[in-house]
């Protein structure tokens, strides 16, 4: 089968990783192989976490630059910062809600300007879809969605060969039960929200 | 009921390569397991404790890798499977042990883990574990996948008890932290008790002992060599003459390239997964059928070396390949795209890799660095040290944990980082040579691991430097887990006994202690400076629980606080402390009500007293309940 690389690049805390987890759940249930790799150490420690998911025949579980079918950034200057994954065929996803790192509060450094980033990820890849999906996820109820809001969008770009149900299915078996019905709803706006985009 | 130990084989469950190992150790009938935690193994210890809690798996958090490994290794010795993990540098703390346990030997399986981890994801070194097998004369076992892992870990107690030794298994990051569909297999039942018989001959070392067990030694690990030969793990794909010879993750990268690159005809690729003692002969005759070799490994030439031994005896002159330039790197983790590049050169294939945008026109992305959590009482005692300091040359050895994170600006208080414990060791030469004001750093969990020993020495042979030991009372940068100082009726675990770390200071005959609690600056700065006029060893304990730890308990306390408009800019707060909660908006300092946990040192330290309590307390949701901020919804 066809191998479809997914990159996931969030700061920590912002649930990339149970993102991932979701993702993998639902290969699992639609019966397509998945391997997916994590560098998480310092993920409660505000660094950044990136997973990289491989669907397919492959056996790497890693991403090399320019090698991402998907780039799907929780945070805009990061999804910037992780733009060597992607190439001119490359679908992003990206969040528009920015958390600004520290370095930038003590001055050792500068806040790129939003506008500037998308119209860059635009000049370089296939498609861009940008979204604000902390917004979103507190449209849903919950600020804490934002993750199910991008997996909403990943799944109306269709990149990925899993199905809105099975998404939906995996949502409902991995994430805490009193969230459920948030999650399917951050879900479901991230999804309408990438078909404006489009 | 914990998932490792859902007992339907068969099954197929997402797992990450941590827990696939636990599970394969709890199939293979595990039933004691002990580790000082350590990144990127930590999981599978954090696994089999949990498992501990529902099982008659004993399992326990030993003070320091070397004591795991010694507690793993007499139960073994009894006869009862065992397993000791630890990341790749705890091999080191550990390698005492580790050498003569070789000689001694053991009864029952003992699979030592060693967690290795290219390209230093979270260590301050990436050594290649696989010299230390060579070196104790020990077989070792290196999985490709997390699937492989799985298996080869129950392979690893079998090999354990045909031998008569530990065995290492040797994991690396992109192993541990992988993740991937894995069939459930059965469950071998646990037996929990051992027994010792006296032998003395073979197990006091003794000079005249030792000799003899060295010589059973060898001739284990000849026996070593001759299952290596046949092992499942040592296996040849395809029929080329173009040889490829690869271990761990650089056989997924190996495998791939070649599909990619349409070479399937002209490779044959030997995967050794038995990596020690090497299949002589199996090497050997695979080398006969090449014209070319590569060797993809990383780390060190460790195969590479052995493999060119192998074609000199056979005098071979084909050419051999690993290291080198336009070759593979000794240094960081392999990626597929390096993979695939290095075999077209190698072999002459026609390549064009993958076009990486051009972002030279792209803004420059603030770095984003890991930093010390809003709240975290590092921060409040790096503060107050700096301050009591002002005026001071100093020097400021730092040790391993979250606190090492201080280092960066804004705080920038750690001048030197080598191992654990080495903060208290370094001091005492430092403040021979220098005539600076010695200040180290050590947390909780690190002074219990390795920094006692260090503090006798300075106390006997009379040292003058000031040891800050920063008591949060948990092992928090592997994720919380215990140590001699915690209470663990916190865990709602019964039956441990709390070691004071003042008791334990002041017996060891540390001349001048002090206990501080940073959230109360005025207080702890006037009690350092005390401490640091002292002349000799001044230990200064540090006690404020680790804020992540606390709000996981549901014990955060106070009202989170706020920038009133008294405030005139000076960015003390900001530019002091380095407290993520904080940021600018228009040029104004503001906090994020979200990030405050309600420490309160920002607001003791601002000169326009502008920083002031919100009026409502924390709400529910911030102290750890159902949803608590970074929780998994
Ligand atoms: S986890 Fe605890 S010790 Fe580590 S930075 Fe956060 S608050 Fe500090």
């Amino acid at each position: 089968m066809n191998i479809t690389r997914l990159i996931l690049v969030a700061v920590g805390g912002q649930g990339n990783l149970l993102a991932s987890r979701v993702i993998g759940e639902a290969a699992l249930l639609s019966g397509i192989p998945v391997r997916m790799s994590e560098i998480h150490g310092m993920a409660q420690r505000g660094g950044v976490v990136e997973s990289a998911i491989v669907f397919g025949d492959a056996k790497s579980t890693i991403i090399s630059d320019g090698e991402a079918d998907m780039l799907v950034g929780f945070e805009p200057s990061e999804t910037l910062r992780a733009l060597k994954k992607a190439n001119s065929k490359t679908v992003v996803i990206t969040s528009l809600a920015p958390l600004s790192p520290f370095t930038v509060a003590i001055g050792k450094g500068v806040y790129p300007d939003l506008a500037q980033v998308q119209n860059i990820i635009r000049a370089k890849t296939a498609r861009l879809i940008a979204l604000d999906a902390v917004s979103l996820a507190k449209e849903a109820g919950n600020v804490m969605s934002v993750n199910m809001v991008l997996l909403g969008a990943m799944t109306q770009s269709k990149k990925l060969p899993i199905s809105s149900e099975k998404m939906k299915e995996a949502i409902a078996a991995t994430t805490k039960k009193a969230f459920v019905e948030i999650n399917l709803k951050a879900f479901d706006l991230g999804f309408s929200a990438a078909d404006k985009s489009a | 009921m914990h998932k490792l130990l859902t007992d339907s084989p068969g099954q197929t469950m997402l797992l990450l390569g941590n827990e696939a190992i636990a599970r394969g150790a709890i199939e293979a009938g595990v039933a004691f397991a002990s580790t000082y935690p350590g990144t990127p193994s930590s999981e599978i210890s954090l696994n089999l404790f949990q498992v501990s809690k529902e099982s008659d798996l004993y399992f326990e958090y030993s003070t320091n890798e070397k004591i795991a490994m010694e507690v793993a290794a007499a139960a073994a010795i009894s006869g009862v499977r065992s397993m000791a993990m630890m990341k790749h540098v705890g091999i080191n703390v550990a390698a005492d042990v580790l050498m003569t346990l070789a000689y001694v030997g053991v009864k029952g399986g003992l699979v030592i883990l060693s967690a290795d981890d290219p390209s230093m994801f979270s260590s301050q070194n990436e050594q290649d574990n696989r010299y230390y097998a060579k070196m104790a004369g020990l077989p070792l076992l290196e999985p490709s996948s997390v699937e492989e892992a799985k298996d080869m870990v129950a392979y690893a107690f079998e090999l354990s008890e045909t031998l008569q030794e530990p065995v290492i298994f040797r994991t690396t990051t992109r192993i541990n932290h992988s993740t991937a569909p894995v069939v459930l297999g059965n469950m071998k039942p646990r037996i929990t008790k051992g027994d010792f018989k006296k032998d003395p001959f073979n197990y006091v070392t003794v000079p005249a002992v030792a000799r003899k067990l060295h010589v059973k030694l060898l001739k284990n690990l000849e026996k070593a060599e001759e299952i290596a030969e046949t092992s499942q793990y040592n296996f040849t794909e395809g029929a080329g003459t173009w040889g490829i010879v690869c271990n761990g993750v650089s056989f997924n990268y190996a495998s791939d390239a070649i599909r990619d690159l349409k070479i399937e005809q002209n490779v044959k690729m030997l995967r050794i997964g038995f990596s020690h003692p090497m299949p002589e002969t199996l090497i050997k005759n695979f080398l006969k059928t090449c014209e070319k070799v590569l060797v993809i490994e990383e780390g060190e030439p460790y195969m590479e070396e052995k493999i060119k031994a192998f074609a000199q005896e056979e005098k071979l002159t084909l050419p051999i390949n690993g290291k080198g330039n336009q070759l593979f790197s000794r240094l960081y983790e392999f990626d597929p795209g390096m993979a695939r590049q290095v075999i077209a050169n190698h072999f002459n294939i026609p390549y064009t890799p993958p076009q990486i945008p051009d972002l030279s026109d792209a803004p420059e992305v603030p770095q984003r660095p890991p930093n010390l959590c809003a709240g975290c009482s590092h921060r409040a005692t790096y503060y107050a040290v700096k301050k009591a300091a002002e005026g001071m040359e100093t020097i400021y050895p730092s040790d391993i944990g979250c606190y090492t994170l201080g280092f960066l600006p804004p705080l920038s208080m750690a001048d030197i980082v080598v191992c654990m414990g080495a903060s208290v060791g370094t001091s005492c030469g430092f403040s021979k040579v220098t005539d600076k004001k010695v200040i180290a750093f050590i947390g909780d969990s690190t002074f219990f691991h390795s920094g006692i020993p260090p503090l006798i020495n300075a106390v006997f042979n009379n040292h003058n430097f000031t040891l800050v030991i920063l008591d949060n009372g948990i092992t928090a940068m592997t994720g919380h887990q215990p140590n001699p100082g915690v209470d663990m009726t916190e865990m709602n675990l019964s039956g441990y006994v709390p070691v004071s770390i003042e008791n334990l200071v002041r017996a060891i005959g540390v001349p001048h202690v002090s206990v501080i609690k940073p959230f109360n600056v005025k207080k702890s700065v006037s009690a350092i400076r005390e401490a640091l006029e002292f002349k000799g060893v001044s230990v200064i304990i540090s006690r404020e629980p680790c804020m992540l730890y606390a709000k996981s308990l549901k014990k955060l306390r106070g009202n989170r606080f706020q920038i009133t408009d008294k405030c005139k800019s000076h960015r003390n707060c900001i530019n002091d402390l380095g407290c993520p909660a904080f940021y600018l908006r228009k040029g104004q300092v503001k906090i994020d009500a979200d990030l405050c946990t309600g420490c309160s040192v920002c607001a003791q330290i601002c000169p326009e007293h502008a920083i002031a309590p919100l009026p409502r307390p924390l709400p529910e949701a911030e102290r750890g309940v159902a949803g608590k901020k970074g929780d998994k919804v």
